[in-house]
């Protein structure tokens, strides 16, 4: 599979949020404001590239020593510790960057779209390059998703809706009106 | 008596998926049929209900400081475990599962019961917690399965409905048709229940919601402080 369509897979066709339903507390939580999109966007699309890069050299190692079954854990693990590390990291050494992700960065190490990503890549069996480019897409279509939905939500806040429907339940049927959208995409690549 | 009382919560007042909208990704994902809200739903509760056990033994052995951490790895460990079992004894269900499977793992469900009951409480109360929660997920599910399934495929267990079998809305299980029939959901709910619709998204089960209070500007605040302190 050549890496273009990798990419344009995963950012439209296979959008991690609105087709494959991963993410979603995020996308419901933080799509309030535009800022806060890129803001999240931003700490994921950081956050899945590094966490493949750590994960595969750690699958090879398990499928080394006939233990794939503990990927998940040591994912999981690898994933927690290393969203810490950053946290302080940043925090020490670029206080502005630490500022503009800080808030995000805890709440993305229980993000299944992060395990999921990484996940999904050893299943599939890609290379190096192929997993690298797949997460990049999906992060970049969480961030698409987040901000495409930012907007649709600013205009539910100043309609009126029935009392039931306020708050959550306006939001989801909104969300499902955006993945109608992105059903367009299906059958780009057969 | 309270133990009754901890999981019949669970079932109704404090629904996992409906009233606290914790879970909501396999909540949407793998409501198609009805039979995989239920098997998500029992392999959910039964690594809801060890990882509380667990936990509530280690509670005293655990250190604060990396309570997280340790929890993930209890939790991700029995995750494994179910993966294992699933794939021996009810292969069809390991299949269409897939990788939701290995999520449980991060479903803030069982992080948050653990942080929030089984790390305070004695071993049975867990149990009956993580039992109640489970049952009130698996409800919720199964509710959901029925609809989709009913509504989109016609068809009940994969037994074909008279007429509607014959014309079904597939939009319904579409990942559109998930957003839709869970946002009515709640609705419903909220009509019934009779109550304001919740402001705040899962902030009860988010790890880090005991720094916040459950309240998004606060977790910024808190966030800063330490900072503010060491200076």
């Amino acid at each position: 599979m050549s890496l273009g369509i990798i990419l344009v897979s995963a950012i439209f066709v296979n959008n991690i949020v609105l087709s494959q339903f991963m993410g979603i507390c995020p996308f419901l939580g933080v799509s309030k404001k535009m800022n806060n999109c890129v803001g999240m966007g931003a700490a994921v699309i950081f956050v899945m590239l590094c966490a493949t890069a750590i994960t595969f050299p750690i699958y090879k190692l398990l499928e080394k020593i006939n233990a794939e079954y503990l990927k998940t854990v040591a994912f999981i693990l690898v994933i927690a510790m290393f969203v810490q590390l950053v946290e302080i990291i940043l925090k020490k050494f670029m206080p502005s960057l630490y500022d503009a992700l800080g808030v995000y960065l805890p709440l993305i190490t229980t993000n299944c779209a992060v395990l999921g990503v990484t996940l999904t890549n050893v299943d599939s069996g890609y290379t190096f390059l192929q997993s690298i480019v797949n997460s990049l897409g999906t992060g970049i279509g969480f961030t698409v998703a987040l901000l495409i939905f930012s907007g649709v939500r600013y205009r539910i806040e100043n309609s009126d809706i029935p009392e039931m429907f306020k708050g959550v339940p306006a939001t989801l049927v909104a969300a499902s009106i955006t993945a109608m959208s992105f059903t367009g995409f299906s059958g780009m690549f057969s | 008596m309270s133990n009754l009382k901890e999981i019949t919560k669970g079932i109704i007042k404090e629904n996992p998926s409906l009233v606290m909208l914790l879970g909501m990704c396999p909540t949407l994902a793998v409501t198609t049929q009805a039979a995989n809200g239920l098997g998500m739903g029992a392999a959910t509760t039964f690594v809801l209900i060890c990882s509380n056990i667990v936990i509530s033994l280690l509670k005293n052995i655990i250190p604060k400081a990396v309570r997280l951490p340790c929890f993930i790895v209890v939790i991700a460990g029995f995750v494994t475990l179910i993966e294992f079992l699933m794939k021996a004894y009810w292969q069809p269900m390991y299949k269409t599962l897939g990788i939701f499977l290995s999520l449980i793992t991060v479903n803030c469900i069982i992080l948050g019961r653990a942080e929030a009951f089984a790390s305070k409480n004695k071993v049975l109360p867990s149990i009956c917690d993580g039992l109640g929660m489970g049952l009130g997920f698996t409800l919720s599910l199964f509710l959901m399965g029925s609809i989709r399934e009913i509504l989109g495929a016609g068809t009940f267990f994969e037994k074909p409905i008279p007429f509607l079998s014959e014309n079904p809305m597939t939009i319904f299980i579409t990942p559109a048709g998930g957003f839709f029939v869970l946002g009515i959901i709640i609705a419903v709910v909220n009509k019934i229940a009779n109550r304001k619709p919740p402001e705040k998204i899962s902030c009860e089960g988010c790890p880090s919601a005991s720094l916040c209070g459950g309240d998004k500007t606060k977790c910024e605040q808190t966030k800063q402080s330490p900072e503010k302190e060491a200076k």
